[in-house]
């Protein structure tokens, strides 16, 4: 290699200096006017009335209620995803069963659902004319049209995010740390703490951002099953929608704006996390915390 | 530790996997468990191991009835073929593991030491602080194996241990494996399907195929009698000739030997290639060479006879033969097992 030819020929094949430029520049240009540009505007049309028009929208007690609602949310439906997809995981991977196939496709099936579909099927069962509508009614428990539903129907969104990042990575690992775990004399709360768990640590923590990220900013499913009760069932994505409607467009972009701190967050995290090694199947030799299988390797 | 299987059987989903094997290893004995894929010798060693429970039968350790056992409760290290190290563990965190976990409290500076002593009986001094992903793949079995023996396992098992290894590697592992053995006289079982492994390092062979056991015996009793052409075949090449059998003597082609007390009828006639020799004159089986290759230690002659059949046999390296020589391929030694 070190002796270069003089004239100049394409290192690799396909990789002609025109055919690349041209193709990243598209790539690049319609990145910006797809994806940037917008994000973009949200920062400029927040602020175009001012700074001072900006805080009163963000203190205003429905956006802050509507803040509130969305964490708490939230805070309730990421835990409780987290610990199904564990379990789905650890189902899906670590046990042979009849019907394995088929839950793995339960398990993805709000991804290829749209969440619309996904409100409306809850309001056919709980809502008043729906299947326990009537009877949760009579014991005055409300769902539909109040903060259970509202966590409800995030929850069906987002169920399969933390599943989805751990079962690829658990089946290359396969039995084999678990078996030796307990052959060693580990319980199984043990095995599960110091050998499963450091194992699987970065891609679940990769699961619960991008499982918040979502649940945070859900529109579709929630605003069905919400009734967008101004300062008492709104999220914050409901929020920002009423505004628009109501032509405050500052005000809208405004709350918008805290998604997109969100969204920022969330990418920060994701690629911290993606350096650990997270959301791929098999790390790179340098990083000892993810080798799926070290025989395949010859060092 | 003495281990008996009683009339084992496992079966998964439809699969017979080992069926009724019954099987004594003397304690301290260093068993190997040989056979082609699908034989069930894995699936032995885990029910050994308490990895799998038998559906049948019964495995005694010593007096006690182990079958029902937990692996967590059973006492045995298992030496996994992919190592199956903790790789979020460094080397001496991985061998502590077991000491740490198990039910048996141990001091910390105990376990220190321990840690130390096995290191260093695993040739890993000075290595505690490294990764397993920044150690060779010997020297990850190796750790597997200090792992295993930190919780003074009544026996030892080992599936596939050198299988994902290079050549140089598992020479040098197998020798060693054998050295710690006599040195710790605990009772092995290993897992193989490389014949030469099982016959180099164990003291005793036990050859399967479909979930049975074939024949088992000291490397001497298995290469020098083969009780079935699958035995003889297994263990290394084998050239096969069609033979039959009259008045206690097989012909082949061109070739005879004498085979007492077998009854007339046809038969097959198995030789290894060193039992095969080449001469420009008869008497023997007619035959052309097709090619020669070279290897280190000599040369492997690849002929055609004229019934058609295919032979290999090896030669000194000086003999000059080469493609399209014709002569007879002669008969040293052979065995002969009735069809």
């Amino acid at each position: 290699m070190s002796a270069t030819p003089k004239r100049r020929k394409p290192p690799r094949v396909g990789d002609g200096p025109l055919f690349r430029r041209l193709l990243i520049g598209i790539v690049l240009v319609i990145g910006a006017i797809l994806i940037l540009a917008p994000l973009l505007i949200i920062g400029v049309e927040a602020f175009s009335k001012g700074w001072a028009v900006y805080r009163d929208t963000i203190i205003h007690p429905d956006t802050l209620h509507a803040i509130g609602l969305t964490v708490f949310a939230a805070l309730v439906a990421v835990p409780v995803n987290t610990a199904f997809g564990v379990a789905a995981a650890w189902s899906i991977t670590k046990f042979d069963f009849r019907g394995r196939r088929l839950l793995l496709v339960v398990i993805e099936i709000p991804f290829s659902v749209s969440p619309i579909v996904a409100g409306v099927a809850y309001l056919f069962v709980y809502g008043l004319q729906g299947i326990f509508g009537p009877t949760l009614d009579e014991y005055g428990i409300k769902i539909l049209f109040a903060i259970p539903g509202i966590i409800l129907a995030s929850m069906f969104v987002t169920a399969p995010f933390v599943a989805r990042e751990l079962i690829p990575l658990m089946q290359a690992q396969g039995r084999d740390l678990e078996e030796a775990a307990t052959s060693l004399g580990a319980s199984g709360w043990r095995t599960f703490f110091s050998v499963t768990l450091p194992n699987i640590k970065w891609a679940l923590l990769y699961g619960v951002v991008l499982c918040n990220a979502r649940v945070m900013g859900e529109f579709g499913a929630v605003s069905i099953v919400s009734g967008n009760i101004r300062g008492q069932t709104n999220t914050l994505p409901l929020h920002i929608e009423l505004l628009y409607h109501d032509y405050q467009a500052a005000g809208a972009f405004a709350a918008s704006s805290i998604l997109a701190l969100i969204a920022v967050f969330t990418i920060i995290a994701k690629v911290a996390l993606e350096r650990q090694g997270a959301g791929r199947v098999r790390s790179s030799a340098t990083r000892p915390a993810l080798v799926a299988n070290p025989a395949e390797k010859t060092s | 530790m003495k281990i008996r299987l009683e009339n084992v059987v496992k079966t998964f989903e439809t699969f017979r996997a080992v069926r009724d094997v019954s099987l004594e290893i003397e304690s301290g004995e260093l068993v190997a468990l040989l056979g082609p894929s699908g034989s069930g010798k894995t699936t032995i060693l885990r029910m050994v191991a308490g990895l799998e429970y038998a559906d049948g039968g019964h495995i005694y350790f010593g007096d006690q009835d182990a079958t029902d056992i937990p692996v967590r409760d059973r006492g045995v290290g298992f030496v996994f073929q992919h190592y199956a190290l903790f790789p979020h563990m460094t080397v001496a965190e991985n061998i502590a593991f077991g000491m740490k976990v198990s039910r048996v409290k141990r001091e910390k500076a105990a376990i220190e030491v321990r840690v130390t002593d096995l290191l260093r009986l695993v040739r890993l001094e000075g290595l505690g602080d490294r990764f397993p992903a920044q150690i060779s793949g010997g020297q990850r079995q190796r750790v597997a194996l200090a792992r295993a023996l930190s919780v003074d396992p009544k026996v030892l098992l080992l599936d596939e241990p050198f299988g994902a290894l290079d050549a140089n590697v598992r020479h040098d592992l197998r020798r060693w494996l054998r050295e710690i053995h006599r040195e710790l006289g605990i009772t092995t079982i290993f897992v193989t399907h490389d014949q030469e492994e099982a016959l180099d390092l164990a003291d005793r062979v036990v050859i399967l195929k479909d979930g049975h056991i074939i024949q088992q015996g000291t490397a001497e009793d298995v290469c020098r009698n083969p009780q079935s052409a699958f035995v003889m075949k297994f263990l290394g090449d084998a050239n096969v000739l069609a033979a039959e059998v009259r008045d206690g003597r097989a012909y082949a082609s061109g070739a005879a030997i004498d085979v007492f007390g077998m009854a007339d009828g046809k038969a097959e006639l198995y030789a290894r290639p060193a039992d095969l020799d080449w001469s420009a004159q008869g008497p023997g089986i007619p035959a052309s060479i097709t090619r020669v290759l070279d290897r280190p230690d000599g040369r492997r002659v690849l002929a055609t006879a004229e019934t058609g059949e295919q032979l290999e046999f090896d030669v000194e390296p000086e003999r000059g033969l080469k493609a399209g020589d014709g002569g007879f391929v002669t008969l040293r030694r052979a065995k002969v097992f009735a069809l």
